[in-house]
């Protein structure tokens, strides 16, 4: 049995459905990412498992049981809010044995949870500070702990890295995936940052207007989108119309309006003669001389558009023959600036039979 | 480097021009008649008033004394009337604060919108003359009003003696927290406005049913608005004269009365001088001892 249990969820504010048939099952122990744009329903949903919004229809379920008339006090459910919420007026260890209190557990107990959680996010030198006096990361681990300490069955991230540098923000990342591995508590997280959420979660659902677009994990749901929104959401991603000409026992045989045809893998639900999207990577495609890519199913010729130099890799962007322009990733392996190609160099574009996507319409 | 002195050389100016004139202000109608008083405190009542002159004749100086502050602890009865002061005030004062938190409260989590009117309701007796509501609160409590015959009917069916509620000690707490109550509201609305709703969220979110969440979040980060409060009604009340003599019965006398009598009345001066310091002195020291105690465990900006 899933631990939480979203059945058929709708949330309205008026005319407007900020959560709409939603259906989710979210298992014990897993680091579960709700990941879309603001206004997709993601924090609403949020804010229903935490008891703070309730639905208009559906149910939400934590190891079966109806939270419906479970106030979110008594909720095994804690938060950690994307500003933290740190009490202003309590010491960094009285705002972690803050939920102890409340759970009337005895002093030689609060204690030693204490001592152990402080020691778990590193601040056992900070426990007499006070939240102003510590800087964001240290916030936000106070907030971690404070949340974890009474050990909930589930605990709750709401955009929680999102006020924090780059920099930090990554160090932040690696330090919540070990302590999730740590105390292998469930975590549901919540955020619009598509990187943080391929990097820390197990399974992500994507959300696009109340609804759920897609539940993988992260290298299927960036691999395999299943439309053109989670696509598009997630990653860079190539798009060109696309009709589907044949599709053989392995492969599909996509006709493209002035390039010609392309091989893709087979896919489910796909008929001869459907419309849509061929849907690549820019990592997948591939760009060079004629002899480079001659081993591979699918190549065109092309004209160096512009270039984009990022450091770690360069993005060429590439015009077709129908006009198109596809971008292609090449990591900078070598030092120094390195360009292959000159802008308005004729090259050839090219990818493996076994790349890219056909989408529906 | 040169710019850069110019520029201070300016800011210098323009803070002076700002602070200048209140600092003035204070200096001559605060701190001098303060020194006045104190001297004043020391020196010997004038036969007809005022003070007696410093000097007997050419040679002798003979008007400087400790008198009056001897005079004042030689008998209990005015530091009983400094310590009924000091009981009224300190009811007022609390009346008040249970009063106005559940309504700033109130005020506070109400839609936005609404607050400013709200506030202006609780700000609307200032715009009435003072002496008018203490009159009008002298006909309310009356005993031909219809609330002391109701009283006095409701005792009488249990027995009890009747009473009488003008000129009573009751009269001047009634009408003290009257005076005094939007003095509370202010600033404990002030503090609870800014309160963030985000942190009662946090709190219920980890386990914190509402009582607790009032005791353990929003009544700790109210304490420097209770404190302000407490501090404008306490400091005003214990001086107060007016309610007391207005409502009050012979033995409700305040400090307030007796400094307002050595000076118009009595036309001893020094001993009024006395007062009035040793009155400073007592509502500094309160203050201190608040401060002291609301600053521990309270370390947050």
């Amino acid at each position: 049995m899933a631990l939480l249990e979203l059945r058929n969820v709708t949330r309205r504010f008026g005319d407007f459905a900020a959560v709409d048939d939603v259906s989710l099952s979210i298992e014990a122990g897993e680091f579960f990412t709700l990941l879309g744009p603001s206004g997709s329903g993601k924090t609403t949903i949020l804010r229903m498992i935490a008891g703070f919004d309730f639905p208009d229809a559906g149910q939400i379920l934590l190891d079966g049981k109806d939270l419906a008339d479970t106030p979110a006090e008594k909720r095994p459910i804690h938060t950690v809010f994307q500003s933290y919420a740190l009490f202003p007026h309590l010491s960094v260890a009285d705002n972690i044995s803050f939920p102890l209190r409340m759970a009337r557990r005895d002093p030689a107990e609060i204690r030693k949870r204490l001592t152990a959680a402080l020691e778990q996010v590193r601040l056992s030198g900070k426990a007499d500070r006070y939240p102003h006096e510590l800087s964001g990361g240290q916030q936000q681990r106070v907030a971690l702990a404070r949340a974890l300490v009474n050990r909930p069955r589930l605990l709750l991230l709401d955009e929680s890295l999102g006020a924090l540098d780059a920099k930090l923000r990554e160090e932040m990342q690696v330090e919540l995936i070990n302590l999730q591995r740590e105390v292998g508590i469930t975590f549901v997280f919540v955020t619009h940052a598509q990187v943080e959420a391929l990097a820390l979660s197990h399974r992500i659902a994507v959300m696009n207007q109340g609804r759920v677009e897609q539940v993988d994990e992260p290298a299927r749901l960036y691999g395999f989108p299943r439309n053109r929104f989670v696509a598009d959401f997630i990653g860079h991603i190539n798009m060109m119309e696309a009709q589907v000409a044949a599709a053989g026992h392995s492969h599909l045989h996509l006709a493209v309006a002035g390039l010609g045809e392309i091989v893709t893998p087979l896919q489910k639900d796909v008929a001869v003669g459907d419309k849509g999207v061929f849907a690549i990577r820019p990592e997948q495609v591939r760009i060079g001389l004629q002899a480079d890519l001659a081993e591979l199913k699918n190549h065109f010729p092309g004209e160096v558009h512009s270039l984009l130099y990022q450091g770690d890799v360069s993005v060429y962007r590439v015009r077709l023959p129908n006009g198109k322009v596809v971008e292609a990733l090449l990591p900078n392996a070598a030092p120094g600036r390195a360009e292959l190609f000159r802008m308005g160099a004729v090259i050839k574009v090219g990818w493996r039979h076994d790349a890219g996507v056909f989408l529906h319409e | 480097m040169n710019d850069g002195r110019k520029q201070s050389h300016a800011t210098r100016l323009t803070r002076w021009l700002v602070g200048g004139p209140p600092l003035l202000f204070l200096l001559l109608l605060v701190a001098v008649p303060g020194a006045i008083m104190v001297l004043a405190s020391f020196r010997y009542p004038g036969e007809f008033g005022g003070l007696a002159p410093l000097f007997a004749d050419a040679q002798t100086l003979h008007g400087v004394t400790t008198e009056t502050y001897r005079f004042f602890f030689s008998d209990f009865i005015y530091t009983e009337v400094f310590l009924k002061s000091f009981g009224m005030a300190l009811a007022t004062t609390l009346i008040c604060l249970v009063m106005a938190y559940p309504l700033a409260m109130l005020i506070a989590r109400s839609p936005k919108r609404n607050r400013n009117l709200m506030m202006l309701l609780v700000i609307l007796p200032f715009t009435s003359n003072f002496l008018i509501g203490i009159y009008a609160w002298m006909i309310i409590l009356g005993p031909q009003a219809a609330l002391n015959h109701a009283i006095n009917a409701l005792l009488g069916a249990f027995g009890a003696a009747p009473v009488q509620l003008l000129f009573s000690p009751f009269a001047v707490l009634i009408v003290m927290v009257y005076v005094y109550l939007p003095f509370m509201v202010l600033p404990l609305y002030t503090n609870l406005e800014k309160h963030d709703p985000l942190l009662l969220d946090a709190a219920q979110d980890l386990g914190a049913n509402a009582w607790q969440r009032f005791w353990r979040v929003t009544f700790p980060l109210s304490r420097p608005g209770i404190f302000a409060g407490c501090a404008l009604v306490f400091i005003p009340a214990i001086g107060m004269f007016l309610v007391p003599e207005l409502v009050g019965g012979t033995g409700d006398i305040m400090i307030g009365n007796l400094i307002k009598e050595q000076f118009l009345a009595t036309r001893d001066w020094p001993f009024g001088s006395t007062l009035a310091i040793l009155l400073t002195l007592a509502v500094l020291l309160v203050l201190w001892i608040v401060a002291k105690l609301s600053a521990r465990g309270g370390r947050y900006a």
